[in-house]
């Protein structure tokens, strides 16, 4: 058996309200909330980047999974928002959690999919007998334009999984990608915000590709929306991981818990992960979990996921996912954040 | 350029990481080449505990440029649990939220970053337990 | 070892002194003090440099070759001294081991700093702390006088009022010295409305930053003696250091150094703090005052605060306190400010302190201090007419 031996999440304290976005630029709040299914998202400090929002979430895992950090063959991070165009993030957060230098590190990319893409690589090598544990990582603190949409949703964390063939807490029973080239979302090398094209990204971009992926893992593992206890879907905003979902035949009882956008915002890279990770938080021995990802480009990845007995050993052995969600949360103004977010040009040094 | 002086300082920064006197058992942070109380030479890496007290603190609010954008922040020198102290930033600290006796834990954070062609400077600081 | 005088004395004005370069300023009181001493230029065999950060404020190290030069003293033996802020106290100690050792007849021990030149000050003075443990997490020196101060507070219930009236005394020290850099007098409420610069630390608790030299001649006691002027013998020297970093000092309300320093002086000059009639201290904040009189023994510790505001380290007071104005009133370049002080002790000793001058003074003590209190000078002075 292997799967997660160790989960971690990671979501900074301050938040922005949709209000104060919406009210900036004149637009109707109620109905930006209506419409995004949304009411704050999460906004990363001055101190915090996708480096160590990683490290903050994998420190989470290695609790969790009570190993030695040594022990971990490798460390990816999935990100849109690497903080540096050339130098990994991965060495920072091996050193940081003392996982080096024998090590594996890459950073990988693939717009909001870059997390579970980490995770798929990262299980691979534990199956494989490559290496004892694995580190994959979703992390991001993603921008949007001012005034553009993206601006309401696009936030700040990242969680870490932690991958092995001992100590399972939760089998990866199986796992399903479905990709092709089509281009929803983007950002050119030296670009400061992404674009994307408005509606595009809806059908042809995240539903084709997230239905595809979930309806070929049913078909794959041989299961029914029923056979899942929960069911995560990349949370771009509220409204689209409800209704695909519900196409794909799951009931919101079920979709619920691992919704976190609502609070959260869209993590890009670190949503989907994170989502699962407030499932396992509460999951019971032999609960099934369905999870998947979607990065504009596009592609989908898909697991399915079965709790062992382990998993209640070590729910409590780190922060739960939404008591971060819920805990110590400090407000921004709007005019805070944009200076938070590098919107504004400040005096170079 | 600050990549040497950043490099050598990492154990330190990223993991907390003191030396023990071989002899006498006096920790220092960060490791020395000699103790500072017996003279001794050699000494072995142990890592420092992650939590303590807040021993006195201030808020600054006119910085060096390098830190102007992190204004107003809280310094503090904090002892561990071991009683070694050393000095950081207070992250996400409301000003008046941090006093002498708060108690405190290390978290890993970028602390500046520096001029645009330099590398990111990452390490330690406080967080209000 | 021979007993040493200061022969003479000279000093800029203190300011933001746009027009005038590093190189003229210390050449300027180099002139003021040979003039003083009545010495020419030829007899000087020797100077020690006391700067702190020509380096960063200037882009100028080299001080021994290009102050000298401009000094008109190319040739003579020349050495740049450096401890933070009491770099000045520092030099002026090597001037004394000099004379006294026997080695020269006439030493300069002068002190400069050009901090008005376009650089970021804060982070040049910032470099007299722990690069790597202090000033990489963004201490500043209001930070860490302000953490000072914070303990001082919690330990012995000081106020920011008390801390007000050191300003508050310095200011009016300082009006009465035409060299300071702001003979204001000021109010309580003037410091206590000030814009925080690291609490409880306001603006109007902080020195300035300031552009100045200053200059003094050391000289044989036999020398001074048949200049027949009045003979101020350097009666104590006690130097000392102590961590770098604040954090790794036990007790961080106190500065232990200045007491280091200080028991050293006295036991050199085999008198102790009721035989001062006047003292300069490092007062580059406001607590630094009133912890530097509470380790050199003029208070109990605790004590100098209430001290302070009952007037007695005024002028006309039990001991006073900084009458040049202090590193408050008076400006605070740093590498000057050592040497300043003795100025200003010899100006007071051979009475010639104009409306400051504190009556029938015969021993004066100045001490002089760098970065946290990670080093200190103290030097005692009496004069015999």
């Amino acid at each position: 058996m292997h799967g997660i031996v160790g989960w971690g999440s990671y979501v900074p304290r301050f938040r922005i309200k949709v209000e104060d976005i919406a009210g900036q630029w004149g637009a109707d709040a109620a109905a930006f909330k209506r419409g995004l299914l949304l009411q704050e998202k999460t906004v990363p400090g001055l101190d915090e980047d996708t480096i160590t929002i990683s490290v903050a979430a994998a420190k989470y895992a290695i609790a969790r999974a009570g190993i030695d950090p040594r022990e971990i063959g490798c460390c990816y991070i999935g990100s849109e928002s690497h903080p540096y165009a050339v130098k990994p993030s991965g060495t920072v957060v091996i050193d940081a959690i003392g996982a080096g230098p024998e090590c594996h590190v890459a950073d990988f990319e693939f717009a909001c999919k870059a997390g579970t893409e980490a995770m798929f690589v990262a299980y691979s090598h534990v199956k494989s007998g490559v290496m004892r544990y694995a580190l994959g990582i979703g992390a991001d603190t993603s921008q949007g334009a001012p005034g553009d949409a993206l601006e309401y949703t696009a936030s700040a964390g990242g969680t870490a999984y932690i991958m092995g063939g001992e100590n399972v807490a939760a089998e990866i029973v199986d796992t399903y990608s479905f990709t092709s080239d089509t281009p929803d979302f983007w950002r050119r090398e030296g670009e400061f915000y992404p674009r994307h094209a408005g509606r595009f990204t809806g059908e042809p971009a995240y539903f084709h590709h997230v239905l595809g992926a979930t309806r070929g893992m049913l078909e794959k593992s041989g299961l029914e929306p029923a056979d899942f206890r929960f069911a995560v879907f990349h949370m771009p905003n509220g409204k689209f991981p409800l209704k695909a979902g519900k196409e794909a035949g799951f009931r919101q009882e079920q979709l619920e818990q691992g919704w976190v956008v609502n609070l959260m915002g869209n993590t890009y890279s670190g949503s989907s992960p994170t989502g699962l990770a407030a499932c396992l938080d509460v999951a019971e021995p032999g609960d099934r979990i369905l999870v998947t990802s979607f990065g504009s480009g596009a592609g989908s990845d898909s697991f399915v996921i079965r709790c062992t007995d382990r998993i209640k050993e070590i729910q409590k052995k780190a922060p739960a996912t939404r008591d971060q969600l819920a805990d110590r949360r400090i407000y921004l103004d709007y005019g805070k954040y944009v200076a938070y977010r590098g919107k504004i040009r400040m005096n170079q040094l | 350029m600050i990549s040497p002086r950043y490099h050598r300082e990492i154990p330190q920064r990223y993991r907390l990481e003191a030396g023990r006197c071989a002899d006498c058992g006096e920790i220092h942070f960060p490791p020395r080449a000699v103790c500072r109380k017996c003279g001794a030479r050699e000494s072995t890496t142990v890592v420092l505990p992650n939590r303590g007290k807040v021993v006195t603190c201030t808020v600054v609010d006119i910085p060096p440029a390098e830190f102007d954008d992190q204004k107003p922040y809280v310094n503090a020198i904090v002892e561990l649990e071991n009683g070694v102290r050393l000095t950081c930033m207070v992250a996400e600290a409301p000003p008046d939220a941090v006093d002498i006796g708060t108690e405190v834990e290390l978290i890993f954070r970028r602390l500046r970053c520096g001029r645009e062609w330099e590398v990111l400077q990452y390490g330690y600081k406080a967080r209000v337990v | 070892m021979r007993d040493v005088a200061v022969i003479g004395m000279g000093i800029t004005k203190f300011g933001e002194l746009w027009r005038s370069p590093l190189r003229d300023l210390h050449a300027e009181a180099v002139a003021d003090c040979l003039a003083d001493a009545g010495i020419e230029r030829r007899q000087v065999q020797s100077a020690w440099i006391g700067c702190m950060s020509s380096g960063l404020f200037n882009g100028q190290e080299h001080l021994a070759s290009i102050l000298t030069d401009y000094a008109g003293l190319a040739g003579i033996a020349a050495t740049r001294v450096e401890s933070a802020c009491a770099s000045g106290g520092a030099a002026f100690r090597a001037a004394w081991l000099e004379v006294a050792s026997g080695a020269s007849d006439y030493v300069l021990a002068t002190g400069v700093e050009k901090m008005n030149d376009g650089a970021d000050a804060t982070y040049c003075l910032s470099t007299a702390a722990d690069q790597e443990y202090e000033v990489y997490h963004g201490v500043t020196f209001p930070g860490l006088y302000a953490m000072i101060a914070k303990a001082h507070m919690h330990k012995w219930g000081t106020t920011r009022e008390q801390l007000a009236d050191v300003a508050v005394k310095n200011h009016r020290h300082g009006a009465l010295n035409p060299k300071a850099q702001f003979p204001q007098e000021i109010t309580r409420a003037t410091v206590l409305g000030a814009v925080m610069v690291a609490s409880p630390l306001g603006l109007f608790d902080c020195s300035p930053v300031s552009d100045g030299a200053a200059a003094v001649l050391l000289a044989p006691v036999e020398v001074a003696r048949a200049l027949g002027k009045p003979v101020v013998r350097i009666l104590g020297s006690g130097h000392a250091t102590d961590t770098i970093a604040l954090h790794d000092r036990a007790d961080v309300s106190r500065i232990p150094v200045v007491q280091a320093a200080a028991r050293r002086a006295f036991a050199m000059a085999g008198v102790g703090p009721r035989d001062i009639d006047l003292v300069e201290v490092h007062d580059c904040f406001t607590i630094a005052e009133l912890v530097c009189l509470e380790e050199l023994g003029f208070f109990e510790p605790g004590k100098a605060a209430a001290a302070t505001s009952a007037g007695e380290t005024a002028l006309g007071g039990r001991i006073p306190v900084n009458t040049s104005g202090g590193l408050k009133s008076k400006g605070h370049p740093v590498g000057a400010t050592g040497i300043a002080q003795i100025a200003e002790l010899y100006e007071q000793l051979t009475g010639k302190a104009g409306k400051r001058q504190v009556k029938d003074a015969r021993r004066g003590l100045a001490q002089n201090m760098g970065g946290s209190g990670g080093s200190c000078t103290v030097h005692i002075l009496e004069v015999s007419r």
